[in-house]
């Protein structure tokens, strides 16, 4: 009878356990399922896309006209526009976010640093439809007041705003990577009668460097995938080069565009989003898993 | 054959005196040193000097200031919070912290050697050559030169010749200890600072370090923490007992360990404390 009792409330307890872990595996699994769910219906679209549209003609046309009388489906203008503008915004916040990072490690006071750090975060928090506005109506007209021939919409604007708000994603990394570089050694750096700009770039940075890395290319990554900025600031004409005056458009751009228009359900043109789509998840998915084996191959050098 | 003796003796006794060094030169003194963390007070009212070419060696337990002591002779206290000091510390002749002092000067003259062997994540040659590297000399040959003499001082040269270009962090932990100490002699200091070089390595690793100290005293100026007692004894000519932030006992250290002055002293060293 006792013995009965005790495997009772035994199995009580290994019954409520179960319940818990049915429901974390079930809420695990809502994000892989809608994961596989986003894959799925991307590939599936993009097969019905190309059975359609040569695989050729879609990687080596430079024109994108699907909404044309005369359709061109060649993705490269929209990659071109959105490796310049990627590329504009990290050659802004590279050089910034860094020099804010080791500014906040190497030269800030403490207390300075425990300021300053939340409140850039909050540049990454700033709605992106008001920096798309703030690249049109504030940074192209200033840009115009230097170099008049800029138009209206261009990448150099967008870039530049895309920057600023990546910004954040670069130095707060970076500042937790050079953070993570044991005492010991910023300590011998300075026992050998290093300066702290000589500590900071000959010693820091380098060992830092995994961590920096994966910093940069998460912020690559998110200037890839943005769309408000662009979409707004950068205008809606594939142009396949790299002149930063003009206006040019993004994948992203280009999927916001024609999500909005009235393209009929089911036709090739609301097909080409999907293999827009694909594309950009294809560039997005390369980077994060770069940016993983960099942190796996490189992390925990020290002990 | 008594008559012999008699003569003989003050004749020794004269050619003694004759053999008698001058005396050695004062290289570190500190004159009335007080620190504080804070309000904590960490170190009060210490006087020592140091000469040239000695072994002088740190002793007492855990934060009694020995550390914060050593620290004090290159200024690495400076990155402390809420850190500061009142009273002078002179190394050579020169008051260090004055307000003028480059301390990237004063730390090429003072060399420092961690209690954790930390070797820059960078190839052996370039962790040897960094110091000079900084100071901006770029001449190959004089680089290698010294790289290869840093190295053979340190007795490491026969196990990493081959491999110069490898990374530092492949290295045993006695050999990282020895490429670090390599590195701080690759400047030519005239004083090294060692904190505890030895508490993270193996009994044979720290031998050969003890084996070193002995050569490097012939050109250099050693101050030593330690927190081992045998280590202290063996390899030091004086020694200081450090004791709540107070300088108890300097001296000999033969006298130290032998006949100690203080009681203090000779219950720390018979292990009935700390």
């Amino acid at each position: 009878m006792k013995n009965g009792v005790q495997n009772d409330s035994f199995f009580k307890m290994k019954f409520s356990e179960k319940i818990i872990v049915t429901l974390l595996k079930f809420a695990a699994s809502i994000t892989i399922l809608t994961t596989i769910g986003i894959i799925m219906v991307l590939l599936f679209e993009t097969i019905n896309f190309f059975k359609e549209v040569s695989f050729w003609d879609f990687i080596t046309d430079k024109e994108w006209t699907p909404l044309f009388a005369q359709k061109h489906f060649g993705i490269l203008p929209l990659v071109t526009g959105t490796l310049l503008t990627t590329f504009i915004a990290i050659a802004v916040a590279l050089p910034v976010g860094l020099t804010i990072a080791i500014y906040l490690n190497m030269y800030a006071p403490k207390g300075f640093r425990k300021i300053f750090k939340p409140l850039l975060e909050v540049l990454a928090a700033v709605p992106t439809v008001v920096y798309g506005f703030f690249a049109l109506t504030v940074v192209t007209p200033f840009l115009q007041s230097i170099y008049p021939d800029l138009a209206g919409f261009n990448a150099l604007s967008a870039g530049i705003v895309m920057g600023i708000m990546i910004i954040p994603f670069v130095s707060s990394l970076s500042e937790d990577a050079l953070y993570a570089v044991p005492k010991t050694l910023k300590e011998a750096a300075f026992g050998m009668g290093s300066t702290r700009f000589q500590t900071s770039f000959k010693v820091m940075v380098p060992a830092a460097s995994s961590g920096i890395m994966v910093s940069i290319i998460l912020a690559i990554s998110r200037a890839i995938g943005e769309t408000m900025i662009v979409a707004i600031a950068a205008g809606q004409q594939p142009r396949f080069g790299f002149d930063p005056t003009v206006p040019i458009e993004t994948i992203t751009a280009y999927i916001v565009q024609v999500s909005m228009g009235d393209v009929p359900h089911g036709s090739l043109e609301y097909r080409t989003i999907f293999a827009a789509g694909i594309t950009l998840f294809v560039f997005t998915f390369v980077l994060n898993s770069v940016s993983f084996w960099i942190k796996k191959r490189y992390q925990e050098k020290y002990d | 054959m008594v008559e012999t003796m008699t003569i003989k003796e003050p004749m020794d006794a004269l050619v003694d005196n004759l053999q008698v060094e001058p005396p050695k030169k004062t290289l570190i003194e500190a004159r009335n040193v007080d620190v504080f963390y804070g309000n904590f007070q960490a170190l009060k009212n210490i006087n020592i000097t140091i000469e040239e070419n000695s072994v002088t060696a740190f002793i007492g337990p855990s934060g009694c200031g020995k550390s914060t002591f050593l620290r004090c002779f290159n200024r690495m206290n400076d990155y402390i919070d809420e850190f500061s000091i009142k009273g002078e510390v002179l190394i050579d002749s020169k008051k260090i912290y004055w307000r003028n002092v480059a301390v990237e000067e004063l730390r090429k003259e003072v060399g420092m050697v961690f209690q954790k062997p930390n070797p820059f994540p960078k190839s052996i040659f370039d962790n040897v050559a960094y110091g000079l590297k900084i100071q901006g000399i770029k001449d190959k040959t004089f680089l290698e030169e010294r790289v290869v003499k840093s190295l053979k001082d340190v007795a490491l040269w026969d196990e990493v010749k081959d491999e110069l270009k490898k990374s530092a962090l492949a290295l045993s932990g006695g050999q990282q200890q020895r490429l670090c100490i390599a590195r701080t002699l690759a400047v030519k200091p005239k004083i090294i600072l060692m904190d505890e070089p030895t508490s993270a390595l193996d009994p044979i690793s720290t031998a050969k370090i003890e084996e070193l100290m002995f050569e490097l005293k012939k050109e250099y100026t050693i101050v030593i923490v330690t927190h081992n007692m045998q280590q202290a004894g063996r390899i030091s000519d004086k020694t200081a007992f450090f004791y709540m932030g107070d300088l108890v006992e300097y001296g000999e250290t033969k006298q130290i360990f032998t006949n100690p002055k203080k009681e203090r002293t000779q219950n720390y060293i018979t292990g009935r404390f700390g």
